[in-house]
C-alpha cells in the first residue's frame, strides 16, 4: 500500500505513460484543507469492460507479470479514498485517453500524509519515454497562493536530457527551487 | 530560479565538469519504480542517488527508472551496471543504502553485501549477504 498521497499520484502518472500517451497533464492543487490531483492523458484509453477490470485488484493484463493476477495501482487509491472519505473519478475512452481525478480531505485522520511533491515531480518528469508532460502545481494556504508549471520538453532541453546524474541534479535543484525547499530546510529536516 | 538561470547553471557546471574526471559515464543505476517500488518509497531512493552522486561529484553516471524487476518483496530495488563489477540487483534500498551503494559499489567497487538480492554468483558475495 502506498504511504503518501504523492505515491498515488506518481502511480497514476506512470499508468498514463504506459498507456502510450503523447501528452500527460498532471495537476497537483493543494489548500490547507484538501489536496486534489488530476492526471489526464491521450493514451490508449480503456473500454467500459477494461475500466471495470482496472479497478479490480485481482485483475491484470498479464504483460508485466505473466504468472500473477494482481494489479494494485488503482485499487490502492480507491481503498485509501474510501477509508478517508475522499473523492475519486475516472473517465476513459478507448483510443482517446483516460483522466483520473481524486481529492483527499487533509483533516481526516485516515488521510495519508501528502509526501514530497518535489521528489514526485522529479520521478514523474524523468520516467523514460518520448511523451510530453505538463505539471501544474498550486498551493493556497489561505493567505498566499503560489503556483508554477513544469514542462518536460522545456526542462529536458534546459538540463540536457534526463539521463545523467549531472543533468538530474540540475533538475532536482530547479524543482526544489520552484517548490520553495531550500537546502538548509532539507538539512534541518533530516536532523 | 527561472529556466534561463537553469540554463546558465548548466553552462557553469559543464565548464567545471570538463576539468574533472569523466570516467563514470559507463556506470548505470536503474531504480525499479513499479507500483511495488513506489509503495516502498522508491522515489525517495531515486532522489537520494541524485543527491549522493552530486555530493561525490559524479556527474556522468546514468540514472534511470524502470518498472518492477520482479522482486516486489524487497523493494525498493536497484540494479547497478558498471565496468569491472558483476551486474547486481540490490533490494531494500532506502536513502541510506542508496548512499552506501554510491560510496562502496560505484566509487570503490565493493558490493553492499547485505542488500544483494540477485545476479552475482554465490561465491562472489561474502558471508552474511541475502543470496
Amino acid at each position: 500500500m502506498h504511504r503518501t498521497i504523492c505515491d498515488f499520484a506518481l502511480d497514476l502518472v506512470q499508468n498514463s505513460i504506459e498507456a502510450q500517451a503523447a501528452l500527460v497533464m498532471f495537476d497537483f492543487f493543494e489548500t490547507e484543507k484538501d489536496l486534489t490531483v488530476f492526471v489526464a492523458d491521450n493514451g490508449s484509453g480503456m473500454s467500459g469492460e477494461q475500466l471495470k477490470q482496472a479497478k479490480d485488484p485481482f485483475f491484470t493484463d498479464g504483460i508485466k507479470h505473466s504468472e500473477r493476477n494482481v494489479g494494485l495501482g488503482l485499487a490502492f487509491l480507491t481503498q485509501a479514498i474510501e477509508q478517508s472519505g475522499g473523492e475519486f473519478e475516472i473517465d476513459s475512452r478507448e483510443g482517446q485517453g483516460t483522466s483520473v481525478k481524486f481529492q483527499f480531505d487533509k483533516s481526516n485522520i485516515d488521510t495519508p500524509p501528502v509526501g514530497s511533491a518535489a521528489n514526485t515531480f522529479l520521478a514523474a518528469l524523468t520516467y523514460p519515454g518520448e511523451h510530453e508532460m505538463v505539471i501544474n502545481r498550486k498551493f493556497n494556504n489561505g493567505a498566499d497562493i503560489y503556483s508554477y508549471s513544469l514542462t518536460r520538453s522545456e526542462l529536458s532541453e534546459a538540463v540536457g536530457g534526463f539521463e545523467t546524474s549531472g543533468s538530474l541534479r540540475l533538475l532536482r535543484t530547479y524543482v526544489r527551487s520552484q517548490e520553495g525547499i531550500s537546502e538548509e530546510q532539507a538539512v534541518s529536516r533530516k536532523k | 530560479m527561472n529556466l534561463e538561470e537553469l540554463r546558465k547553471l548548466r553552462e557553469e557546471q559543464k565548464q567545471s565538469l570538463s576539468r574533472r574526471n569523466t570516467d563514470n559515464k559507463d556506470i548505470q543505476i536503474i531504480v525499479g519504480m513499479g507500483t511495488c517500488g513506489i509503495a516502498a518509497g522508491a522515489k525517495d531512493t531515486l532522489e537520494a542517488f541524485i543527491q549522493e552522486l552530486e555530493e561525490q561529484e559524479l556527474s556522468t553516471v546514468r540514472v534511470t527508472q524502470t518498472g518492477c524487476m520482479g522482486l516486489c518483496y524487497v523493494e525498493p530495488t536497484v540494479e547497478v551496471v558498471m565496468p569491472d563489477m558483476p551486474d547486481v540487483i540490490y533490494g531494500k534500498v532506502d536513502a541510506e543504502v542508496a548512499r552506501k551503494i554510491v560510496r562502496k559499489h560505484v566509487m570503490h567497487k565493493t558490493m553492499v553485501n547485505d542488500h544483494v538480492f540477485d545476479r552475482p554468483a554465490a561465491d562472489i558475495v561474502e558471508e552474511g549477504g541475502n543470496q
